[in-house]
């Protein structure tokens, strides 16, 4: 039997789309844990960027972070902290947001420092403050980039809130782990092609974000992605 | 405890973060010569290993579970597919960075395409390609150890141990060990690309500054968590 037929097994059964563990639920928990991570990582991580990029100081930092980040073993850091926090709610919010910030915070960073110098000499010359040059100039050009961030800080987001199950933490990840320990395949791959699902509608989500955020006038010179 | 397994353990992180390293080099070289060569070709290719980048591990691995079983294969093919999000890129850049002038010189010496790929190109590519390698590799290292919640071993046995008997020491020497053996990889490449540019200034500020942090081209991009 295949991957599919597994999870189809699984899917059509009407008691998996009902009750306090059904999947809309479990969805909608996921999307939460997702959306608050990532918002509170971005309230940090997107000003902090933009500091770097604008003034310069500081962007040995953000290359350090970034490198740093990639290192840590994710798995272990849930772990960590779900055996010292005990079921606090921190258990998995201050992993999910770590991880959030590097990718959000070097790309704001690389988004404003890579902003043509000509560009910001013309909007000095024209007398903006240098709040100005970053709200009308710099974070304008810059977000391509910051919309990037964003999008692999939630692909991080994503797979590590499905890990964080093995911490007891909800979301689709659960049927994963409980699928995993009882041995029940069906279940498994259900949870498995509901995270994968849920993982690109994410992405493309991020690939609209991208078309409204991003002003016409940059679009053209964005990196395809 | 028994620390015995732990060199065991070292081994199969290794194995487990290098190889898929290895695997997405060898697909990335040709594909990214051809997204080169055919320039069409680069946007479809890039949005295809972003989207597979997109995926989360956990999910992959039991997506192959019917088919690889509980084995390596199970978590190598994975991580192969993330690595080509860093190296497909980093490949065509490299080749891309090539100067113009270089490419003629080598053509009025009377190269021909192949040998003006292997002897020139290639090699003036090297550094950039390696960049993703490294990146490739540590990021591998680190995810190997989501494996072991499939059963596959790995470091991640100390970390899963560790919160099974609420041992915190063991799960620290675990995550330790994970990013401790991704930083010898990292080294390792570094002193890869030197040998195989002997060509680049070697003991510059710069070339320091990159071993301590990295090359900072590479730093925006993906890699690390999934």
């Amino acid at each position: 039997m295949s991957f599919l037929s597994f999870a189809w097994d699984w899917l059509k059964q009407p008691q998996q789309w009902h009750g306090p563990d059904g999947i809309p639920i479990r969805i909608l928990e996921q999307l939460g844990y997702t959306a608050l991570s990532l918002v509170i990582a971005a309230l940090i991580a997107i000003p902090v960027g933009i500091l770097i990029g604008h003034t310069g100081r500081g962007a040995l930092f953000a290359v350090n972070l970034a490198n740093a980040g990639r290192a840590i073993p994710t798995l272990g850091l849930l772990v960590l902290l779900a055996v010292t926090l005990g079921f606090s709610p921190l258990a998995w919010l201050v992993p999910l947001v770590l991880l959030a910030i590097p990718p959000i915070l070097v790309n704001a960073y690389e988004g404003v420092a890579g902003v043509d110098p000509g560009l910001k000499d013309a909007a000095r010359g024209m007398g903006m403050t240098p709040w100005q040059q970053i709200r009308k100039v710099e974070v304008p050009v810059a977000m391509p980039l910051i919309v990037l961030g964003l999008r692999t800080g939630a692909i991080f987001v994503v797979a590590t809130a499905t890990i964080a199950a093995y911490i007891g933490l909800g979301g689709l990840g659960r049927y994963i782990i409980d699928g995993l320990a009882t041995e029940n395949y069906g279940e498994v791959a259900g949870g498995a092609a509901l995270v994968v699902v849920l993982a690109l509608a994410v992405q493309a989500f991020f690939t609209g974000v991208r078309r409204l955020a991003v002003p016409a006038g940059v679009r053209q010179q964005g990196r395809p992605s | 405890m028994d620390w015995s397994a732990v060199p065991t353990y070292i081994w199969e992180s290794a194995y487990l973060g290098i190889v898929p390293a290895l695997l997405g080099l060898v697909i990335s070289v040709p594909l990214g010569i051809a997204c080169v060569r055919w320039k069409w070709l680069y946007p479809p290719v890039l949005s295809g290993a972003s989207v597979l980048y997109a995926l989360p591990s956990l999910a992959l691995f039991i997506v192959l579970i019917p088919y690889t079983g509980l084995t390596d294969t199970t978590v190598i093919i994975p991580l192969t597919l993330f690595s080509l999000c860093v190296l497909v890129p980093n490949v065509v850049d490299g080749l891309r960075s090539v100067p113009e002038d270089v490419r003629q010189a080598a053509t009025a010496m009377g190269f021909g395409a192949l040998r003006r790929l292997a002897q020139v190109e290639l090699p003036i590519a090297v550094p950039v390609v390696i960049a993703g390698l490294r990146v490739a590799v540590v990021s591998s290292i680190s995810l190997a150890s989501v494996g072991q919640l499939i059963g596959v071993s790995s470091l991640g046995y100390l970390i899963i141990d560790g919160y099974q008997r609420d041992f915190v020491t063991e799960i620290l020497i675990g995550g330790g060990l994970i990013i401790a053996l991704a930083l010898v990889c990292d080294v390792l490449l570094v002193l890869l690309r030197r040998a195989l540019t002997p060509w680049r200034p070697r003991r510059g500020r710069r070339e320091r500054a990159q071993i301590l942090i990295g090359d900072p081209a590479v730093a925006a991009q993906a890699g690390g968590a999934g």
